[in-house]
């Protein structure tokens, strides 16, 4: 909301405050200034001030007001005119081409002369003729033939509006020779309003804060009214259908304005405001909704009481029959719904309620007698209409947030107050007022002690009730209670213990957040959980980490097509339920994702153009829906690697590409430092290369698969090296973490016997297999087992391959004898044959 | 010829040879001939016998003399090649310290990450246990348990993506969480859920990822982290609010950190609040980091809101709480002055390389 500080200035005294002051007390207590606009006022001097600044200061000795006196045709050029001007100095004569002076030409000296803003040789002022605000400094020139030295300006050239069909003609009492920065220099604050601050959603309303803020009167608001002629009561009725959308419903009448353009101090503040002045009808209505914060709606009164047959005028407000269609008066024809409420008469819709006005009964340049309506609506049903409608407005944002119907009859008066004094209409005695559900204002009781629970600090009740009363809270006192009752200005104090904790906000405001002291908390601990699964979690990102891997996140957001690419092209799309979004930003994030592979794929494939060699992890939950209204999230690990073992370097040649069995160490390290034993067995999925993927295995349990990408995948990613992909579960890893850690043997003393053993087996023999077996048939003085060579040749026979082994024998006690070492060997190899049919090979 | 005589010129013949030996090969060479079995020197010892009585104690004791200093040069010239040696191969050995070295391959957490872990450590050792809760929620647990109710302003605050699932009264009910704070109220609900009459006071963390319906652009995501903090006691207040969180940032950001509280508005807080603390690129003298302020928004807080307390099985009678929120990612951008949110989940190594 846009508040220009002058209009502030109606309402409280700012003396000794300056612009920034004012906005950064304004923000401490709630209401964020996000920008200050300048116009006119200078600037401040430095730049440590907090806030974003922009704008145009006006310099006091070069930017005055003016007033011309007889404009002259020029002598070269029909789209220039020369006025005779005086600054308060001296008479000069100035050049313009401003459209709105050619009605003065050549009539000769002006009965009225016309107040203008003049800039002197020299001033800062924006360049009229350019885009945007571009600064520029007045020169002098020679423009036709004619001397110009000087200017009459335009809101453009002033920075008050892009306005530039014309120069700004002032009001007649604008004292000729003042600085112009003097008469209406300005700051425009840029105010950030919370949906609890809907009571300020006018200039009255920031000027209560400030005057709370800064302990100084609030200057209230004029609303005697004269009235004259017929009262209104009996011509006009209303009748309210249903009081929850419509609590209440106000109107009175104005006769006999005439139309035409506001003050321009009016038009000026509307367009501060960012408004767009009208007449001075419709400004009037504009002008006091944002000075009081009711919005207003002015009906031609003539149109209603013609469309009633001349006789007495009834409005009703009702919701709208499913396909009934209303013309707004931006001219667009809308089809309504039940949902939207809406002004009518007897014979139809006059216009949408709270949003806007429709185009038959509005006001227009016929119009000269006025009823003017101020209601009160349902903010949530606003807020609806609003949105269904794509209709957003300066009185729907003050609808939508709520507006206390208390202030239609404030605001119904100031309007009529304006409208009479700027079109000179004659106020209809009476206001009909339709009040069918007034609201109930909370009172509050509040004790001392409550506020040093909530705030930690120890004021006296009376101190707390000059805070509570400066925001036009009535207290009474009650031994140590404060009964707190709330003015009806506002919507948004809570009954009991929730209106307690809103009073705690407003006295925290006032009081001023920085001199709430600081203390530690003396509150006892709660009991200690812990939280073992994220421990878990954040344990396996360690482990992989330590291994050489990079941590990726990606986006929870996928599309099915995107996992698909898991799959060989062409591979039928596999019937999976998906989390769906029923908004998502893009088509390719319109699902939740089930694989977490396929998100570390993707990342892998744009970052394989730049890397010899990547080996990527992702930790974080899949969706997968479960038939209740919310999915289950299991968290899963996924690892991807491609490229080189090891990076090429300045005395090394590429290394190897990586392979299953660089990943297949990276999961066994991963679960021995978790301590879960695990077994590989081989395993078919249609993602992997059927010879290259493995399943992992505690137990029975499954807990994972790996691979290399089956060729046929790795065709769907722009990736030239073979990829090693795994997913795993990580919930039921995390399950199997040992409780209170693992077993731990003893270091022995004694030398252990090394020894080196060759062992031929069938092709099909898996190696794990014959590990086993040496395990088995070694027994508790094997203490270590080492593959150190696989061999196949000719001279072992077809179908047939060599393992080495490095064994370790040690016993915890004692040296073992070169006996003890043959007899363990024998074990083994007797158990090597009668399992596997193993032949020693020497 | 007289064996003195003999020994004298053995003595001069080996001293002689010995100083043209210049390497290790031809030192050996000397020793087996100067020094070996069959050396000069020794066949003097070996023809002892044969010298007259009266000579042999002076012959003896002459060639032992020629021994010792033969073995004593011996000694003195291999220690003088070896050290020659070493010389020329160190000499040779010379590196280019300024190649660059055999780098093991590292592995880094994700920014995010690193960041989520120092606030939790910090947030740990101030007696927050982390409580972590679902992404998906319910419409009930993410607003209307929060106090937003349905077309509650604060909604619009919030743009929430929605899930697929059966609609109640033509609104849906599943959401992506917005923030963590469902999380308060299902940490509330398990802690009073212990013991209804007498609830158990709470100090938990409550980080995790949130979603936000935006497009995304340098300065929006649609996904985003978030820790939350939520204390709730017999006796807490707004200064324990105040001090507890000056505390935090003292440790996150350094301990001359100055903090400032503005009041703000949060539907589940009330009083609310948004802290600043003191700009830590300029410290507060005003830069683009914190656009001229000298002040940067770090978190958002305040006094947990009665309506929350009661819908989380706390009387709001007899409780007080706390509750604050803040961005991780965000305090990373300040603090690298990052100004583009997408490198977070983009991924790319160039920027993940550099944490």
């Amino acid at each position: 909301m846009k508040v220009p500080v002058s209009w502030l200035k109606d309402f409280v005294d700012l003396s000794g405050l300056s612009v920034v002051e004012l906005a950064h007390k304004l923000t401490m207590a709630g209401m964020e200034v996000e920008e200050i606009r300048f116009v006119g006022l200078p600037l401040p001097d430095s730049d440590d001030h907090g806030f974003k600044v922009s704008g145009l200061s006006w310099d006091a000795d070069k930017i005055v007001v003016a007033q011309i006196d007889e404009v002259f045709p020029h002598p070269n050029a029909d789209r220039l005119v020369l006025c005779r001007l005086n600054d308060g100095l001296q008479e000069h004569t100035v050049l313009t081409g401003a459209p709105n002076l050619f009605e003065y030409k050549g009539i000769g000296p002006l009965p009225r002369p016309l107040k203008v803003a003049y800039a002197r040789e020299g001033a800062r002022i924006y360049d009229g003729h350019q885009p945007g605000q571009v600064l520029t400094t007045l020169k002098r020139a020679k423009i036709r033939g004619v001397d110009s030295y000087s200017m009459v300006c335009s809101e453009k050239e002033l920075g008050i509006s892009d306005e530039h069909e014309g120069i700004i003609l002032l009001d007649e009492d604008a004292p000729t020779g003042m600085p112009l920065v003097e008469y209406m220099g300005d700051a425009v604050l840029e105010l950030k309003i919370n949906p609890n601050m809907a009571r300020n959603t006018s200039v009255l309303g920031v000027a209560r804060e400030v005057a709370a803020l800064t302990g100084r009167a609030l200057k209230k608001p004029e609303f005697t009214l004269e009235t004259t002629g017929e009262p209104i009561e009996g011509r006009v009725s209303i009748q309210i259908t249903n009081p929850e959308l419509n609590p209440r419903f106000t109107l009175a009448l104005i006769r006999e304005v005439r139309l035409g353009e506001s003050p321009y101090w009016v038009q000026r503040r509307l367009r501060l405001a960012g408004m767009r002045p009208i007449n001075n009808v419709v400004d009037a209505t504009n002008y006091t909704m944002l000075e009081i914060g009711e919005p207003l709606h002015a009906f031609d009164y003539d149109v209603l009481v013609n469309r009633a047959g001349g006789g007495e005028v009834v409005i009703l407000t009702r919701t709208a029959r499913p396909g009934e269609k209303l013309t707004t008066l931006d001219g667009v024809e809308r089809t309504l719904t039940e949902t939207n409420v809406l002004v009518c008469d007897a014979t139809g819709p006059l216009s949408l309620a709270g949003v806007m006005g429709g185009q038959e009964s509005e006001v227009s340049d016929h119009t000269v007698n006025v009823l003017l309506e101020a209601a009160t609506w349902n903010f949530i049903n606003i807020r609806r209409t609003v949105m269904q409608h794509g209709l957003p407005s300066e009185a729907s944002y003050r609808f939508s947030r709520g507006v206390h119907p208390a202030l239609a009859i404030d605001g119904l008066r100031r309007c009529l107050y304006w409208m009479a004094r700027w079109s000179g209409g004659k106020v209809a005695p009476g206001i009909v007022d339709a009040y069918p559900l007034p609201p109930v204002d909370p009172c509050v009781e509040i004790t001392a002690q409550d506020v040093e629970r909530s705030l930690g600090i120890s004021i006296s009740l009376e101190e707390i009730q000059q805070m509570l009363e400066r925001l036009e809270f009535r207290c009474e006192r009650r031994g140590e209670t404060l009964q707190v009752q709330t003015p009806p200005i506002r919507m948004d104090i809570g009954e009991g213990v929730v209106g307690v904790a809103d009073l705690m906000e407003e006295i925290a405001r006032l009081y001023g957040f920085e001199r709430i002291p600081e203390t530690r908390l003396a509150d006892s601990l709660p009991p200690q959980r812990g939280n073992p699964s994220l421990e878990g979690e954040e344990h396996v990102r360690d482990v992989l980490v330590s291994l050489g891997l990079q941590e990726v996140i990606t986006h929870r957001m996928t599309a099915p097509e995107i996992e698909a690419r898991l799959l060989p092209a062409g591979t039928p799309a596999p019937s999976v339920e998906y989390v769906r979004l029923v908004n998502p930003i893009s088509p390719e994030k319109r699902v939740l994702r089930r694989s977490l592979l396929a998100s570390v794929l993707n990342v892998l494939e744009r970052n394989a153009r730049m890397a010899e060699s990547l080996s990527l992890f992702e930790v974080g939950a899949v969706f997968e829906p479960s038939g209740e209204a919310l999915p289950r999230e299991p968290r899963r690990l996924a690892i991807a690697m491609t490229g080189r073992r090891e990076e090429s370097s300045w005395d090394a040649p590429e290394g190897r590409l990586m392979d299953f069995y660089d990943l297949k160490g990276v999961i066994e390290a991963l679960m021995e430092a978790l301590h879960i034993r695990v077994a590989f067995a081989p395993e078919e999925h249609p993602s992997f290369h059927p010879g290259k993927c493995a399943t992992v295995l505690c137990g029975e349990q499954k807990l994972g698969v790996f691979g290399e990408l089956h060729p046929l995948v790795r065709e769907n990613y722009e990736v030239d090296t073979p990829v090693l992909a795994a997913e795993i579960d990580l919930e039921a890893l995390l399950s199997l973490l040992p409780l209170l850690g693992h077993e731990v043997r003893p270091v022995s003393e004694f030398p252990p016997v090394l020894e080196d053993i060759a062992v031929v087996v069938d092709e099909a023999v898996p190696a794990a297999r014959v590990e086993e077996l040496i395990w088995q048939g070694g027994g508790k003085l094997l203490a270590g087992v080492r593959l150190f060579d696989v061999f196949r040749g000719e001279q072992l026979g077809a179908g047939k391959k060599s393992l080495a082994y490095s064994l370790t024998y040690q016993a915890p006690d004692r040296t073992l004898t070169d006996r003890d070492a043959a007899q363990i060997r024998t074990r083994i190899i007797r158990r090597l044959e009668q399992e596997l049919g193993a032949k020693l090979r020497s | 010829m007289d064996e003195l005589q003999e020994l004298e010129k053995i003595r001069q013949d080996g001293l002689a040879a010995l100083s043209h030996v210049a390497d290790e090969a031809a030192l050996e060479a000397w020793r087996v001939a100067h020094l070996g079995r069959n050396a000069p020197v020794m066949q003097v010892f070996s023809r002892l016998g044969q010298a007259p009585k009266e000579l042999r104690p002076k012959i003896g004791q002459v060639a032992n003399q020629v021994k010792q200093e033969l073995e004593a040069a011996f000694q003195e010239r291999a220690t003088a090649l070896k050290q020659a040696a070493l010389q020329r191969a160190l000499t040779a050995e010379r590196l280019d310290v300024t190649l660059p070295g055999r780098r093991p391959a590292r592995g880094r957490l994700h920014p995010a990450t690193q960041n989520l872990r120092r606030i939790l450590s910090i947030l740990g050792e101030m007696g927050f246990q982390v409580y972590t809760s679902r992404e998906v929620e319910l419409d009930e647990y993410n607003f209307q348990l929060l106090n937003i109710p349905p077309h509650h302003p604060a909604r619009e605050m919030q743009d929430t993506f929605y899930v697929e699932s059966p609609q109640t009264d033509g609104s849906y009910s599943v959401v992506l969480r917005t923030h963590t704070s469902p999380g308060q109220i299902r940490a509330m609900r398990e802690f009073s859920a212990t013991n209804p009459d007498n609830p158990p006071p709470i100090r938990v963390a409550l980080p995790g990822m949130c979603f936000r319906y935006e497009q995304i652009t340098a300065r929006s995501e649609v996904q985003f982290n978030q820790v939350e903090g939520l204390v709730v006691g017999r006796h807490i207040t707004f200064s324990d609010l105040k001090g507890t969180l000056s505390d935090f940032v003292r440790r996150m950001f350094g301990q001359n950190t100055r903090t400032r509280f503005r009041s703000d508005y949060f539907p589940f807080t009330e009083p609310s609040a948004e802290m600043d603390v003191e700009c830590f690129v300029c410290g507060g003298k005003g830069c683009a980091v914190c656009k001229k302020s000298g002040w940067l928004e770090i978190l958002g807080c305040g006094m947990v809101h009665p309506t929350v307390l009661q819908n989380g099985g706390y009387d709001p009678r007899k409780y007080s709480g706390f509750a604050f929120g803040m961005g991780p990612e965000r305090q990373i951008m300040l603090r690298h002055k990052i100004n583009d949110i997408r490198y977070f989940w983009g991924n790319d190594l160039r920027f993940l390389e550099q944490f």
